[in-house]
């Protein structure tokens, strides 16, 4: 079936035709009038969050629970040569003891996991560790990036390179690519000739800018309670992706998918690091078949942050050329990734997807060290690859006198970015960032400044859903996709009540297991845009379902029943029509149900990148290098807004974890140990209440016909401009470049200094 | 908590204790200058006064009030994050104080009153601050919310007409890693009657949607077919993993 619709953005429309699935209604158009998507709808989890009834996986009790705990080791490289746990076992309360790291293996980073107990109480499982006996073979170590990369630095892998990150196998991400010592790559980009389009460029420049590594931290740690039952396997775990932590134990434990059960009821934070089984959970459930009895694991504050992954640093060379008339000639990006123990450190997808650019090079290296494994987080390499590109676009624009927003609009292919961008400079008073430098206080400089935001409609096929239209005239939807905190709870509960033109009070909406018809992982911000669609089509077909029931009562034909305006009727036929709850009446004792898969995204619907423009403007005290976001304007593409308060909340905390990534946050290795300096919340510094910025949100509706709701997800997209944006904020009022990240005082008091130089050589300010 | 001697033991005098044995203190006893009680290093029964309910229950000393909540009572509104003192997750009022529950021993909070977060809502009717929340979506993931909850709580007993920075410092050691704080101190606001900035945040939206639509372009370009969007999405989800 074909069907004509409306695509594009407020004011300007196209049409399209497009194929519709059968069984799948059409995307929404533009001009539906919603009684529910698009409000502020208030978490339906809202009560048990704020009582403290809400029961994160990490607050599951059960009668004979015991407590698991892993040993790590002290060092950054060693061979295991001896694991003892014979006194461990002996310790009081202890009922099993795991070796999980055998003599003769190598440990590629402090940290790493060695061995494990649970006992009978937490304090009882942390006794026995430190009865645990191991003797190591320490080898040499090499952290930094730039040490690693040298010839004769210590190998994190001698062969090939294995992690046991679930964030994919080193190897398979680098397939085919050259190994060099420590270093892997590069994985390459060619578009044109970038040598061709240098030689064409008026003006030419060239910098390097270094990014540190950053944790997840997220508030509820890693870990899950497992427990068997015979040969069935419950596990409650802190995941974003249930289906993922089920076939991981399965296939690991060698038992079929179908004993092995993963609950998520509510979950505290994920932000990229939280999926698979990982090497905790396998560890709690082999603990628990040992101990005939279920095992909580869950780790402390200090594996959390040293183990469980992270945002990998980076040191990226941007080179880029521009004609006098500011058209950009060629984009050209080496970085280097420091991924610990793993890869996929690349920063390219802002310089191949923002601007528009016929000559472009990309070299993508990844360098393996002693530390923590890198894990994809919160729009990977987006952040940092923003941060240099947009530095570099107002470089470019300052050598050619071209007025740094109007130099990105000259290049930007995206009408919706162009849009957000126009829109956020109203908000944010670009035009007169110049005259606000300068502050009554001689110190204090103000600076506003940009930064553009790419991200990729994610949504996919997978997902299933179960809908049930009750003889009450209620509902009820089955899903399992997980909670992250992100409201997709709600999210399902809106969907439905839209197509069934139902108040939302009379959904009912169960989530967070794998018992029920198939969730998407919550990673690329897919969720909504995998779940939405799948939500829609049940409902649209329990919907009709309830048509054809009401049709065989009233001996009518099957299609002559209709279903509109919360009225079930044959049109023309005044004798039959019922209010909805009327005719749900006529329903047999187990309702209506319809269970569906989700449909493939139309491919000739308006395909697109999902954009974002933020603005920040700062404020830096040059004599102490303390720098203070006042006032953030995000303005972002978001799809058709299925929930606008969950999707502001989301917005704002991405660029709340921008501004900490930004200014504060900073994993911090011992040169001497290789041990992580500031495992902990205290000195690896997060944002907190007094940092944060006032923020606008401007949430741009676009309407892309890809899938039946035109949802897309906002999680990543919403952290990834932000660092660019107040480093060029902070360049702005200082009046030189800023480099690095996090922009520490001593970053500012730098570029403070650079700028004094200038001034003193009678350079610009 | 303070390390002055006199002032009740601490997690430092915790730790040198569970390595010796046995440790003294003066717990519970200590505001009537009565002497000191010994207990330790195996559990020691304890009643513990929470939401008005008094529990039993038998611990080390070195047991925190914390995991006495979560994982001895079974109050699990309480969470444990950081064990330093440094995030404000656990916090709970002590005789109407608060205190980080991770740096509290159970012991130490004998004969006190203990509100945690399931105390605050009266035969399932919730409180204005946490229907506030709720309506100012104060939380994401929902896992600071009890502690960040308690601290407002705190505040508004003692200033019913915070300003906005007092709101924000009244949370500063609470940490929120979702970013909910503007919503938290709309929702704060909203809890005390006063006009929120978050109302100021909508109006502004609806200019910023009136200026986004006059000021549209007659002409949209057309991406479509573009070779980026699907290595990009390759990409990315190669890297989601």
């Amino acid at each position: 079936m074909t069907d004509k619709i409306r695509v594009g953005f407020e004011g300007d429309f196209q049409v399209k035709e497009i194929a519709v699935a059968p069984g799948d209604p059409a995307p929404w158009d533009p001009s539906k009038k919603f009684s529910i998507v698009g409000t502020r709808v208030p978490r339906l989890d809202g009560k048990p969050k704020t009582t403290g009834e809400a029961k994160y996986s990490i607050d599951v009790r059960l009668p004979g629970m015991l407590y698991g705990r892993i040993l790590r080791c002290p060092m950054a490289a060693a061979t295991v040569t001896f694991v003892d746990l014979s006194a461990a076992r002996k310790m009081p309360g202890v009922r099993a003891a795991l070796v999980l790291a055998e003599p003769g293996e190598r440990v590629r980073f402090a940290g790493q996991e060695i061995a494990a107990v649970a006992a009978a109480t937490p304090e009882q499982a942390d006794d026995a560790l430190a009865a645990i006996r191991v003797a190591y073979q320490p080898r040499p170590f090499v952290i930094g990036l730039e040490a690693a990369r040298k010839p004769g630095a210590p190998l994190v892998f001698d062969g090939k390179a294995e992690t046991k990150t679930s964030a994919g196998e080193v190897e398979s991400a680098g397939k085919g690519l050259a190994r060099n010592g420590n270093v892997l790559g590069p994985r390459s980009t060619v578009k044109g000739n970038v040598e061709e389009g240098f030689r064409k460029a008026d003006v030419v420049v060239e910098a390097t800018y270094v990014t540190q590594v950053q944790t997840h931290t997220a508030l509820e740690t890693h870990g899950l309670v497992a427990q068997w039952d015979g040969d069935e396997l419950t596990v409650w775990a802190s995941t974003q992706g249930l289906f993922g932590v089920r076939d991981e134990l399965a296939q690991t434990l060698k038992i079929p998918v179908s004993k092995v059960r993963v609950i998520t009821e509510y979950m505290g934070g994920g932000f990229g690091a939280k999926f698979g089984a990982r090497i905790e959970g396998l560890t709690a459930a082999r603990l628990a078949k040992e101990a005939g009895a279920p095992v909580k694991l869950f780790l402390d504050r200090k594996e959390e942050q040293v183990a469980t992954g992270n945002r990998p640093s980076s040191v990226q060379t941007v080179k880029a050329g521009a004609t006098k008339d500011g058209k950009l000639t060629a984009l050209q990006l080496t970085v280097y990734g420091n991924g610990g123990t793993n890869g996929g450190t690349g920063t390219s997808g802002p310089i191949k997807n923002i601007y528009a650019c016929e000559n472009l090079k990309v070299d993508e290296y990844d360098v393996f060290t002693n530390a923590g494994p890198s894990t994809a987080m919160r729009a990977p390499g987006h952040p940092q690859g923003a941060f240099a590109l947009e530095a570099t676009m107002d470089e470019l624009a300052a050598r050619l006198g071209i007025e740094p927003l109007e130099f990105r609009m000259k290049n930007d292919p995206s009408a919706v970015r162009r849009e957000e961008f126009r829109i956020g400079a109203e908000k944010i008073g670009w035009k007169t960032r110049d005259s606000r430098r300068q502050t009554a206080d001689p110190w204090i400089r103000r600076g506003v400044g940009v930064g553009a935001a790419v991200w990729y409609n994610t949504g996919n096929t997978g997902p299933r859903a179960t809908v049930t239209i009750h003889r009450d005239g209620s509902a009820e939807v089955e899903h399992g996709v997980q909670d992250l905190g992100t409201g997709s709870r709600t999210m399902v509960a809106i969907v439905a009540a839209e197509e069934l033109q139902l108040p939302l009070e009379k959904v009912s909406v169960s989530i967070g297991d794998t018992r029920m018809p198939y969730g998407p992982g919550s990673g690329g911000s897919k969720t909504t845009p995998s779940t939405a669609p799948t939500i829609r089509r049940a409902a649209f077909q329990a919907r009709q379902q309830l048509a054809a029931a009401v049709a065989r009562q009233w001996k009518v034909p099957v299609d002559s029943v209709t279903v509109a305006e919360g009225v079930v009727s044959a049109p023309g036929d005044p004798k039959h029509s019922l209010p909805w709850a009327e005719a749900c009446k006529l329903l047999p004792g187990q309702g209506v149900s319809a269970t569906a898969d989700r449909a493939d995204n139309h491919e000739d619907a308006w395909k697109r990148f999902t954009t974002g423009a933020q603005f920040a403007e700062v404020e830096v005290d040059t004599a102490t290098g303390k720098v203070r976001v006042e006032r953030v304007v995000a303005v972002h593409d978001c799809g058709v807004v299925l929930n606008a308060l969950a999707t502001e909340s989301q917005i704002q905390g991405g660029v709340i974890q921008g501004v900490s990534y930004a200014l504060f946050e900073d994993r911090v290795l011992d040169r001497r140990t290789g041990r992580m300096l500031n495992p902990n919340v205290e000195e690896y510094k997060i944002a907190g209440s007094l940092d944060v910025p006032e923020i606008d949100v401007i949430m741009v509706s676009v309407w892309d016909g890809v899938n039946n709701t035109n949802s897309v997800g906002i999680g990543e997209p919403a952290t990834v401009p932000t660092a660019a944006a107040i480093a060029n904020a902070v360049s702005h009022a200082v009046g030189a470049r800023v480099r690095t990240l996090p922009i520490t005082p001593e970053v500012v008091l730098a570029a403070v200094a650079e700028a004094e130089e200038a001034r003193a050589k009678g350079g610009p300010v | 908590m303070s390390d002055e001697p006199g002032s009740g033991f601490t997690r430092r005098d915790l730790v040198r204790g569970s390595l010796v044995g046995a440790i003294a203190a003066s717990v519970g006893a200590k505001a009537e200058g009565a002497e000191t009680a010994t207990i330790g290093p195996g559990a020691a029964p304890l009643e513990l006064t929470i939401n008005g309910v008094v529990h039993r229950l038998s611990v080390e000393p070195r047991v925190t009030l914390v995991d006495a909540l979560r994982e001895r009572i079974g109050l699990t509104g309480t969470k444990a994050v950081c064990s330093r003192g440094a995030c404000g997750a656990c916090t709970v009022l002590l005789d109407g104080e608060s205190v980080c529950s991770c740096l509290t021993l159970a012991h130490e909070a004998a004969g006190k009153s203990i509100t945690t977060i399931e105390g605050l809502a009266e035969d399932g009717r919730l409180t204005p601050l946490q229907e506030a929340f709720i309506a100012a979506d104060a939380l994401q993931c929902g896992f600071c919310t009890p502690g960040m909850i308690l601290s407002c709580k705190l505040l508004l007993d003692r200033d019913p007409k915070p300003s906005r920075q007092a709101i924000r410092e009244a949370v500063s050691g609470n940490l929120c890693r979702c970013g909910a704080y503007n919503h938290v101190f709309d929702a704060v606001e909203r809890a005390a009657g006063l006009k929120t900035a978050e109302n100021g945040r909508r109006e502004t939206e609806n200019e910023a949607f009136n200026l986004h639509v006059s000021r549209l372009p007659s002409t949209v370009s057309r991406l479509e077919d573009d070779p980026r969007v699907a290595s990009a999405i390759r990409d990315a989800l190669e890297q989601e993993g």
